[in-house]
């Protein structure tokens, strides 16, 4: 009823301004609605505390020859691996071997002058369990959960896994100090 | 159905007065009235044993709540104290935790069986994906509260099932860091999780009485699948109350002596040993299996080689439930008047089962010990993993080729024009019904 006397009187004038201010209300609760939900779903993100946990140092002159450290960083394990010549020779060697899924030379996943030290994330890239040293068929890391085998520079080689054991931003600081994150 | 007249007539003046504010007695007088088809079987009382299973949850959960403590130093802890030294703590955790299993043994009946009578077919599909947005709900419940005792099992499952979302390209990444609230599982983890753990089964509790409302408004199907004309409704309903109650009440009684059977004889029969250690993020145990009631899927998600692609296999197993009513072709609810989908039917149950199987077994076991076998691709033929994909497959088949083909060609046997024909006049009867003609509505 009130619709037509106004239709009647001001023709398409006033339809239009209502849409305007149905359009501009629905768009003002839109942004509100985002506002509103962008804080209860940021409150998820890592929390400051848990940021500043991002670095840490660590001497790898302790780590011996042929032995493997397994330090915490970020709640993740990370490996510290001094290889022997004999492994550094075995890693070289497969830089281009053709069943390499990510292809990287052992060169690339160390720091030069420091080629004896692999220094990765030991949680497996498929779903991050935690790779064991000395199994598998290339001489380095095999995942109990679902059989991936990397080689001795931390290269994945056979299994669902699709990436190389990560190598974490890290810098020798003095000697060999490094500093991890 | 949603043409029932109510019958309630109310008695007292309390019973007059409340009735014109809020008719909540007419309500529950309704629906116990509520004509419910008369040949419904004892598959049809899942759905009465999932409410209570529903119910107990909820109440041993907030018992359990009150006596946890979700926090990475403490949580062991706590539970082991529930089992300790809490009053009849050990009672509580045991039916909360086999109540979880018993919960997924009766959801996945209940789907068969709506499966089996075509109870997802118009005008049901509404029920049928409310009951899928509940089952994977269960799922996530399920998922979170096996996280909260913070055993090795535990961590390793969120680990693992956390990292899944990580295959997402792109955005996996940041996605599975908000979702952990930091780079590894760790205390920002377990207490959102026991969060959520709490909330969820409310959320479910809530679409239950959609699911309801649901069923309500298109009417219970039944073995027969044919939908009841409103002229026979006096010959082929019976009110649910008192029929169905008592049909329903004694099918719990049953499932609660099964329930029994595992809480007091062999409480950790369906758990892992492993669970039993406290969480160590710098030791994976040897064999990760998830809960019973996931290995079908996980089994999914192990048979595809790619990472991504075995994480939408997985995801893509439970979504296909959604869109089922548009998937099966025929116009025939119940399979008892397919012979041929019958047959594909019970094949993948074998099939679902078999994939269970194959989620508990390391991929490059032997499937038969010492048949000697060659290498296929990627791994011998005689091995889990090639047993896993043969089922994947078919899992698969069944809604995308099985379905919708089987409708299109087969012949189905007559459908009696109601549920007491073949009853009344016995099977020659049928020979003169109307064939296969299943109604349509809406």
């Amino acid at each position: 009823m009130a619709e037509s006397v106004v239709n009647e009187n001001g023709g398409g004038d006033d339809a239009t301004r209502r849409d305007f201010i149905h359009i501009a209300a629905g768009a003002a609760a839109v942004g509100a609605g985002v506002m509103v939900a962008w804080p209860l779903i940021n409150q998820m993100n890592p929390a400051a505390d848990t940021l500043a946990l991002s670095t840490i140092e660590f001497d790898v002159g302790k780590v011996q020859e042929g032995q493997q450290v397994v330090i915490t960083w970020q709640g993740k394990p990370v490996f510290v691996r001094n290889r022997t010549a004999a492994e550094i020779a075995h890693a070289k060697a497969d830089d281009n071997a053709g069943d390499l899924k990510e292809p990287q030379t052992d060169a690339e996943r160390t720091k030069p002058g420091h080629e004896n030290f692999l220094v990765v994330i030991g949680s497996c890239t498929h779903l991050g369990c935690i790779p064991t040293f000395g199994a598998g068929d290339f001489g380095g890391w095999f995942c109990p959960c679902h059989g991936s085998h990397y080689d001795v520079a931390g290269r994945i080689r056979k299994g669902p896994a699709p990436k190389n054991l990560v190598v974490p931003d890290y810098e020798y600081l003095a000697g060999t100090n490094i500093k991890i994150g | 159905m949603s043409e029932h007249e109510s019958t309630y007539v109310p008695k007292t003046g309390v019973e007059k007065w409340l009735d014109t504010r809020l008719p909540i007695i007419r309500f529950g007088a309704d629906y116990l009235s509520l004509p419910t088809p008369k040949n419904l079987n004892y598959w049809y009382t899942f759905g009465g044993i999932l409410a209570l299973c529903l119910v107990i949850q909820i109440v041993t959960g907030i018992v359990l709540a009150m006596h946890y403590t979700p926090n990475t130093e403490m949580a062991f802890a706590s539970v082991e104290r529930i089992m300790r030294d809490v009053n009849g703590g050990w009672l509580i955790r045991f039916v909360h935790a086999n109540g979880a299993s018993m919960f997924f043994l009766a959801v996945y009946i209940h789907m068969l069986r709506g499966l089996y009578y075509g109870s997802y077919k118009a005008p049901r599909e509404m029920i049928w994906i409310l009951g899928c947005v509940i089952f994977f709900l269960m799922i996530a419940t399920a998922f979170l509260g096996y996280v909260l005792p913070w055993g090795q099992m535990s961590y390793w499952g969120a680990e693992v099932i956390t990292n899944l979302i990580g295959a997402i390209p792109v955005i996996g990444e940041p996605v599975l860091i908000w979702l952990r609230g930091g780079p590894a599982i760790d205390n920002a983890t377990l207490n959102r999780f026991f969060s959520l753990h709490y909330l969820l089964p409310f959320v479910i509790f809530g679409v239950v009485v959609l699911h309801l409302w649901a069923l309500h408004t298109s009417g219970q199907n039944n073995p027969v699948g044919i939908l009841i004309p409103k002229e026979r409704t006096a010959k082929d309903m019976v009110p649910f109350h008192p029929y169905f109650t008592v049909k329903d009440g004694f099918a719990i009684i049953l499932f609660l002596m099964l329930f029994s059977l595992f809480v007091f004889f062999m409480p950790d029969a369906l758990g892992h040993a492993d669970n039993y250690i406290p969480a160590n993020p710098l030791q994976t145990p040897a064999h990760i299996v998830p809960e019973w009631y996931m290995l079908p899927f996980y089994a999914i998600l192990r048979a595809i080689p790619d990472k991504f692609g075995g994480v939408v296999a997985m995801f893509g197993s439970i979504g296909v439930l959604f869109i089922l009513p548009w998937l099966d072709t025929s116009k025939v609810r119940s399979m008892r008047y397919r012979p041929t989908m019958r047959t594909f039917f019970l094949i993948f149950v074998f099939v679902g089962v078999g994939l269970g199987w194959c989620g508990g077994q390391l991929p490059d076991a032997q499937v038969v010990p010492g048949m000697p076998s060659f290498n296929l691709i990627d791994g011998q033929l005689n091995s889990y993993l090639w047993l896993t994909r043969l089922f994947t497959a078919y899992y698969f088949a069944f809604f995308f080729i099985i379905l919708p083909l089987v409708g299109l060609k087969e012949t189905p046997l007559p459908i009696p024009l109601s549920i007491s024909e073949p009853v009344l006049t016995g099977p020659d009867a049928m020979a003169h019904a109307v064939p296969a003609q299943a109604e349509k509505k809406g």
